[in-house]
């Protein structure tokens, strides 16, 4: 029998001609990753156990990103706790505040994850790099402690949903409104235990931006990866970025898929998800006119290059309602250079928006954009539970960057088209 | 074998609310434990005592990989989770950290809150001393059984190095 994209990554990591669904394996890992958050917690199970080096410093990657700058002095704690550890292990992908960037803007950027490989990241968004073709979860800080250890973990073979893309993405419609709209198909437990394989003639109008955003929230439909055929646009972000040998894998056509979802791209609309799951979504018409107090433009989900870009055609030579706080937050350092060259800085600035350095910050309520009671955000992050940016009775609403950028202006959920 | 009364919650069960983030500073257990469900229920801190047992419904422990939920609901004094099933970053953290978790979706609906409950988690056998009902919760495959046997995944990982070196 076939294997999907995902099966055939992980028997070739577990050293096996072929695995099925629900197989248990050991498999060799390319890339393990941590924050600021899991990192202590994992460094902690590591020196408990007995463990005094790690693997191999050249494949463990910490990015100190979700409370830095540091918020307080908790926070500072842990990330001297996971910065001690990083310098003493010569960990070769450190990254600390001036270098930082949110850790899945960030790692594909610096080339540091390609095409094929094995991935586990103690952050549930780890699943971002399946958009290069590779095999990417996310897992808590025991997996990171046993990766770092290691260089293996244990999994579960998982069966797969399709889901066939066909068509053009219309304009002010994007990679986050195609997973909204699958989120709300397929609900937030659709996908459980399951890899999303993404697939069809529309992948290849995709650009890679929309791809991350894609695999990005394959999550929050329970899944455990989301996946992307590896095409010409793959290989052309990856030239230049990522140095090591990589293997292109391509699902057999007789692959097994428990379920098919077709997404035609022609005749998705801008969508939201309302409070408080990422399944309740709507388009954005049927939501225009909720009122708002705060936008919040970025995270690993949308603050890539291409993510500010549109929110800033979508804002300049207007202002930001009065009454909204609209904070913009590039997501690497990168990104937030080619923002200052590109102008986009100024455009938002002049907006009446407020620019930050690269952090997680507001999308898990950290800092940075924390909201008070009663108050309401359009964010183009990825979570709307209860209590996510703030207070226990604050809401979010998750839209694209053209969608927040177009409430910021208005005060309210709204359309871009609308102004 | 553990006994205790239930609170129970319905699905999808975030990490949010377990614990929310901006507890993640202090990650001591005893700290978190202070907050563990407290966005969608105050008075659990207040009154759970050590052995109760926490029921869910569909996908518990959806949302962040933060290992600090399964942690927080350990430290807080719960003996187990029953849910009719699990996101699977939870399920590997509760596995890994050798937290009893157990997936049944008819003791799941049956159960009600405030039920007095015992598992015995060698035969997955859940009885609802309230209402005389059992259940039986599906077996760990075996290579899961392992790590938990061990005490959680670091030990397992320890004892197995160790093994191929000799």
């Amino acid at each position: 029998m076939g294997m999907t994209m995902t099966q055939k990554i992980l028997a070739a990591h577990a050293g096996v001609e072929s695995v099925r669904a629900g197989d248990l394996i050991e498999a060799k890992l390319d890339i393990v990753l941590g924050n600021d958050v899991t990192t202590p917690v994992a460094i902690d199970v590591f020196e408990k156990a007995g463990f005094t080096r790690v693997f191999d410093r050249e494949k463990i990657v910490i990015t100190l990103d979700h409370y830095t700058p540091c918020k307080d002095i908790k926070s500072a704690q842990l990330c001297a706790r996971a910065r001690n550890f990083a310098v003493a292990q010569e960990i070769r992908h450190f990254y600390d505040v001036g270098t930082v960037g949110i850790e899945h803007a960030l790692l594909p950027e610096q080339g540091i994850v390609g095409p094929g490989d094995c991935i586990i990241g103690a952050d549930s968004h780890t699943c971002t790099y399946g958009a290069l073709g590779a095999f990417s979860t996310g897992v808590g800080s025991t997996d990171m402690a046993a990766g770092m250890a290691s260089g293996e973990n244990w999994f579960k073979v998982p069966s797969a949903i399709k889901v066939t893309l066909t068509g053009k993405l219309q304009p002010y419609v994007s990679g986050k409104d195609v997973i909204l709209h699958l989120i709300g198909l397929i609900g937030v437990d659709g996908a459980l235990y399951k890899s999303l394989e993404f697939t069809g003639p529309g992948v290849a109008a995709l650009s890679m931006d929309d791809r991350f955003t894609i695999s990005n929230m394959a999550i929050e439909a329970g899944g455990k990866n989301g996946i992307f055929p590896v095409d010409e646009k793959t290989l052309e972000y990856i030239r230049g970025r990522f140095n090591r040998p990589y293997t292109v894998y391509e699902a057999d056509p007789d692959a097994e898929y428990e379920r098919e979802v077709v997404i035609d791209l022609n005749t998705l609309k801008p969508t939201v998800a309302l409070p408080h799951l990422p399944s309740n979504t709507k388009t954005v018409d049927e939501a225009a006119g909720i009122p708002i107090n705060q936008v919040v433009i970025g995270s690993c989900t949308n603050g890539r290059i291409s993510d500010l870009r549109v929110a800033a055609e979508i804002i300049r030579g207007r202002r930001v309602a009065d009454g909204v706080r609209c904070i913009v937050i590039p997501a690497t350092q990168e990104v937030y250079l080619q923002c200052v060259e590109e102008g986009l800085v100024r455009t938002f600035i002049e907006a009446g928006c407020a620019v930050s350095t690269p952090t997680c910050g507001p999308c898990l309520g950290g800092h940075m954009g924390c909201m008070a009671e009663g108050e309401r955000a359009v964010a183009t992050t990825n979570r709307n539970f209860v209590g996510r940016m703030g207070h226990v009775k604050s809401e979010v609403i998750l839209a694209s960057p053209a969608v927040a950028a177009a409430s910021a202006v208005r005060g309210c959920v709204a359309s871009p088209e609308s102004l | 074998m553990a006994t205790g009364k239930v609170f129970k919650y319905g699905d999808n069960v975030d990490t949010d609310v377990i614990i929310p983030a901006r507890y993640l500073n202090a990650p001591d257990p005893a700290e978190l434990a202070k907050h563990c469900m407290e966005d969608i229920d105050t008075a659990y801190v207040k009154r759970v005592r050590p052995g109760d047992i926490m029921v869910g419904g569909a996908n518990f422990g959806c949302g962040s990989s933060r290992e600090h939920a399964p942690i927080a609901i350990r430290a807080s004094g719960a003996s187990c989770v029953i849910a009719a099933s699990f996101a699977r970053i939870f399920y590997r953290n509760a596995i890994n950290i050798g937290f009893p978790i157990l997936e049944c979706p008819e003791a799941a609906a049956a159960i009600n809150d405030g039920d007095t409950v015992s598992v015995d988690f060698d035969t997955g056998v859940i009885t609802d001393e309230t209402t005389g009902q059992t259940f039986r919760a599906s077996a760990l495959p075996p290579f899961i059984g392992r790590i938990v046997e061990n005490g959680g995944l670091l030990p397992y990982l320890k004892s197995k190095l160790d093994k191929e070196a000799e």
